[in-house]
């Protein structure tokens, strides 16, 4: 960075630019660690409900009766009115695109040849708005938009292990636009 | 409630990687802002620490290491976090350490260094999501945002050119920061709309750069400022939000959190009008359309208005306007709880008319300031005001 | 400025080793619910700001703050994470309330630690990454996700990668700073052990401590050393555990029709990070309590207090901790104990809870822990631990190795301390 001073304002400060051959020409010394920092979360009733209706390839929701709410993922209790919730209730395993994003990023910032096909579907028997994020399958990019009805596919049964991924992704439901 | 001013401010260089470690980009930070005070160490009386995600720098409890650096050993001192938001949010805390008579003299410093995360800053962000609900969909930070923009586009039928305008406004206003990052002073909404499509509807140039960087302010009450200046800069008004963590059950298309800070903040401030009475905006710009947004839920336009001002070029530096005069995130670069610097700081050197080639016309005597954090959830706002 | 800070409510879970049969978010709510009961408000619409305490490695995050909000009550509402102790959480809630722009501010802290299966390994992880790190064991571990350690266009670090030797635990600095403290204060390992004794014992009459043992200095002192000079029984448990407060102007506990006990003062200060030149005497709890017992125009504490509670994660560091707050002289503490003053009917009754020893260590939360005891004490409700009249207490806590932050709050009946 420049030493001079612009006129009228302070003085910033400074910061030395490290380029990425810098590093591979070894021109600086770094140090390296790899934190061990495991996890086992506990589920708690509502999530552990959740997955294991999703294993028997079902979605289930909770009601909020005071709220006239039914929430998907399913809480123990309503942030809305700070109560907990009342009831299980089981959901279509259908529901419309909220949004969705084409991605050519893998988690790393990587980019990829094939997009992944990802957005948020709100789920058919929840309130307004109410779903999940997922991924989508048997279309095409373009076209996929918001406000398309979606249904899910299921891994087989004995694939499925209790988690968000033993639905495989949302297709098109055929015959069921908005 | 005791008045606040700013009477200094500080900010390191801004690049992907600085050799510098976090300790020293907080002094580095720390120390322009004493200069500009001109204040000691030994002045103040506590410290406000505003750093993101542990994960980056790479150190459990990293506000406990960064202190020294930033000024508080052997002082009360204390880190305060609330992701993307914190660099709005450490200066409002800042603010009730001295408001509430606890504290004379305040320093905030906000550091963050990006670049010691292996392989990618990105790979920090894996551990954001739900645990239960979104990690093993294997997600990249960016498709909240893609997401969250498509929703926006959608809602209003915005036209993607409009939304690179921001970018091009943005690097091109970043031209005049010696901290910059990606200054760009020729750059194109075609450069933008060709760039590399990372997650539609995000191409490569509608996001910040991640970077290492530092930044810092001092706050003193109203009556010890006029020690150092006949015309102090006040905070005027801070107000902050969250909404609920689960993003998917609601609809994104506006921001209701950054409306429910701003409002917040305008009450404190006194400020009914906000188109009227506030001269120049900082809002959050770490994606294009995140500025857009952002004006929308500062209620400085109508919703879906936003494009049509930028296209207009009432956003622009010389326009009625002026939105991130500073050349925000997206020019200055994005380390994260750092862009204290773009979004506070600013308001400072622009309202005392030290922000030298970056100067906005006429005098201006309100600026608000936001910042957007968590999971799509988080607003921080905070207004200051001449005198 | 006349506006003076109260507790109108406190609520918490049970204190457990393991917690499985809930998520954070059921778990903090439990805590939160009870504590809007117990002041009789609706967080919905009473609550003005929102206070978590956490840091994003204790729980597996990468911003813990995003899942905080539904669960406290803080949906659409002022809601943030203070990276600190409970009682800095606690600082920054009468901070905002002093402002004048809140009037009610709940804070919340927890352990979920159970949750947390490499516990040594996250501490080691806040040592410092150039200095620190490296002396601790080897950088690379192979099981790492297991994904290759270097990526392709960077070569191996020039700093230490090479041994093959385990990690070692951090709490070898525990070790280190109590092998300064026998020697300086010229205590006895026996006379640390029967601290390990007295609060475990204490937390017989707790209801919701679960490390009670009835141990003789023997038992502690024939356990296994981990970190000589530290043994097994010198160390305290982990548990679970979540704590919520309300803090509220005068005006609304008067409102509520609540007896308030009032924070008349907090203090909290931070030594260096460097543990090559930190002091070894708790100079963080020295500095803490200037500012406490300033704040709270406390001038003879040893007098005013009716009741302690100091940080005991390893038993020295309770009498450590007594001396730093200048409530016995340099080497004094284990004589107060030996003479039975730190006992319910001594001079100065410390961590009759069963402090960290007899409840258990809760990360954060541990300054909540402290300042409910004095809370409970105070509104007379501790039961058969009761402190005759208790008027005046004082809750101190740390931040664990290798932090050299600590806290002091100091709670009474009054608005203005008895002295």
């Amino acid at each position: 960075m420049s030493e001079e001073r612009i006129e009228g304002q302070p003085k910033y400060a400074p910061g030395t630019h490290v380029r990425s051959k810098d590093i591979r020409e070894r021109k600086i010394t770094y140090t390296w660690w790899e934190p061990e920092a495991q996890y086992a979360f506990s589920l708690g009733p509502a999530n552990s409900r959740f997955l294991k209706e999703l294993k028997a390839g079902k979605i289930i929701g909770r009601t909020c009766r005071k709220c006239d709410r039914v929430i998907v993922p399913p809480r123990m209790f309503c942030d809305w009115c700070y109560d907990t919730t009342h009831e299980w209730v089981y959901l279509k395993d259908t529901g419309t695109v909220e949004t969705f994003s084409i991605s050519y990023l893998d988690p790393d910032a990587h980019l990829i040849e094939d997009p992944i096909l990802v957005g948020v579907i709100s789920i058919d028997g929840a309130s307004p708005k109410h779903g999940f994020m997922h991924y989508f399958g048997e279309m095409k990019p373009e076209d996929l938009r918001i406000g398309m009805k979606v249904k899910a596919v299921w891994k087989p049964k004995e694939e499925r292990v209790g988690s968000v991924t033993d639905i495989k992704y949302f297709k098109p439901l055929i015959g069921g636009d908005e | 409630m005791r008045n606040v001013s700013v009477i200094g401010g500080g900010m390191s260089l801004f690049r992907r990687r600085l050799k510098e470690t976090g300790k020293e980009l907080s002094f580095l930070a720390s120390k322009m802002a004493m200069e500009e005070a001109g204040v000691q160490r030994s002045d103040i009386d506590m410290v406000v620490m505003g750093s993101a995600p542990d994960a980056f720098d790479g150190i459990h409890m990293k506000g406990e290491n960064l202190l020294d650096g930033a000024g508080g050993k052997d002082k009360p001192y204390v880190r305060v976090f609330n992701g993307g938001g914190t660099g709005v949010f450490a200066p409002i805390a800042g603010w009730w350490h001295v408001a509430s008579g606890v504290a004379d003299m305040v320093m905030v410093v906000c550091e963050e260094k990006m670049g010691s995360c292996n392989p990618h800053p990105q790979t920090a962000f894996r551990n954001i999501w739900d645990p239960i609900l979104d990690r093993p969909l294997n997600p990249n930070l960016v498709w909240l945002f893609a997401m969250e923009m498509n929703r926006y586009m959608t809602r209003y039928d915005i036209k993607k050119e409009d939304i690179a305008r921001v970018a091009v406004k943005n690097k091109r206003n970043a031209v005049g920061h010696p901290c910059a990052q990606l200054p760009d002073a020729n750059i194109t909404v075609e450069d933008v709309l060709n760039s590399e499509m990372m997650a539609w509807p995000v191409n490569r140039l509608d996001i910040s750069p991640p970077s290492d960087g530092a930044s810092a302010l001092i706050y003193c009450s109203e009556e010890k400022a006029k020690e150092f200046t006949d015309d102090p800069i006040n905070v005027a008004g801070v107000g902050w939000n969250i909404d609920s963590s689960m993003w998917t059950n609601r609809d994104l298309y506006f921001p209701d959190y950054v409306a429910n800070a701003a409002k917040m903040a305008y009450k404190m401030a006194g400020i009914n009008d906000p188109r009227k009475e506030i001269d120049f905006a900082e809002p959050y710009d770490p994606f294009t359309y995140k500025e857009l947004h952002h004006l929308e839920g500062l209620l400085l336009c109508d919703k879906g208005e936003a494009p049509i001002l930028t296209r207009e070029g009432v956003t622009e530096r010389d326009g009625d306007l002026p939105v991130c005069p500073s050349g925000g995130l997206l020019g200055v670069g994005n380390p994260i709880a750092a862009t204290m610097g773009q979004k506070v700081c600013e308001l400072y050197w622009q309202l005392a008319g030290k922000a030298g080639k970056r100067q906005i016309p006429g005098d201006p005597q309100v600026g608000v300031g936001q910042a957007w954090g968590d999971i799509m959830q988080m607003g921080t706002v905070l207004v200051m005001r001449r005198g | 400025m006349n506006r003076k800070v109260c507790i109108v409510g406190v609520g918490h879970t049970n204190f457990n080793s393991m917690t499985p049969d809930v998520s954070w978010k059921e778990f903090m709510y439990d805590a939160c619910k009870k504590a809007y009961f117990d002041a009789g408000i609706n967080p919905r619409k009473d609550v003005d700001s929102f206070i978590t305490c956490a840091e994003d490695y204790w729980e597996g995050f990468g911003i813990f703050d995003e899942f905080v909000p539904d669960q406290i009550g803080a949906t659409l509402r002022p809601c943030c994470t203070v990276c600190g102790d409970g009682i800095q959480g606690m600082a920054n809630a009468y901070m905002q309330i002093m402002t004048g722009l809140m009037d009610t501010v709940a804070v919340e802290a927890h352990s979920k630690v159970s949750d947390l299966l490499t516990y040594g390994d996250v501490v080691l992880h806040a040592m410092d990454p150039l200095f620190e790190k490296p002396v601790s064991g080897p950088v690379e571990r192979e099981r790492y996700a297991g994904s290759p350690s270097y990526p392709d266009n960077n070569p191996k670090p020039l700093v230490g990668s090479t041994d093959e030797k385990e990690r070692v635990h951090p709490y070898f600095l525990a070790g280190l700073e109590m092998q300064h403290y026998l020697r300086s204060a010229k205590v006895t390992e026996e006379q640390c052990a029967s601290v390990a004794v007295k609060n475990k014992k204490n937390a017989f009459l707790n209801p919701y401590a679960i490390n009670q043992a009835d141990l003789s200095s023997e038992d502690v002192m024939s356990s296994e050393y981990l970190f000589n000079p530290l043994k097994r029984l010198d160390i305290s448990p982990l548990v679970d555990g979540a704590i919520c407060f309300v803090l509220a102007e005068e005006s609304v506990a008067k409102k509520l029709g609540i007896e308030p006990i009032y924070l008349n003062g907090f203090g909290y200060s931070s030594e260096t990070p460097w543990l090559s030149t930190r002091g070894m005497d708790a100079g963080y709890a020295r500095q803490a309590v200037n500012m406490a017992t300033k704040m709270a125009k406390l001038k003879d504490p040893k007098k005013a207090l009716d009741v302690v509670e100091v940080d005991d994660r390893f038993s020295y560091k309770e009498l450590q901790h007594i001396e730093a707050l200048g409530l016995a002289g340099p080497g004094e503490a284990a004589q107060l104990l030996e003479e039975g003053e730190l006992y319910k009917d001594g001079s100065l009754p410390t961590n009759l809870s069963g402090g960290s020893m007899g409840v258990g260590n809760c990360l954060e939360a541990t300054g909540l822990q402290r300042s409910l005891e004095i809370i409970t004490q105070l509104r007379g409700l501790a039961g058969k631990r009761q402190v005759t009249d208790a008027e005046t207490g004082l809750a101190q806590s740390w931040r664990g190795i290798p932090s050299g932050t600590g806290a002091v709050a100091i709670f009474s009946r009054n608005p203005e301390v008895k002295t």
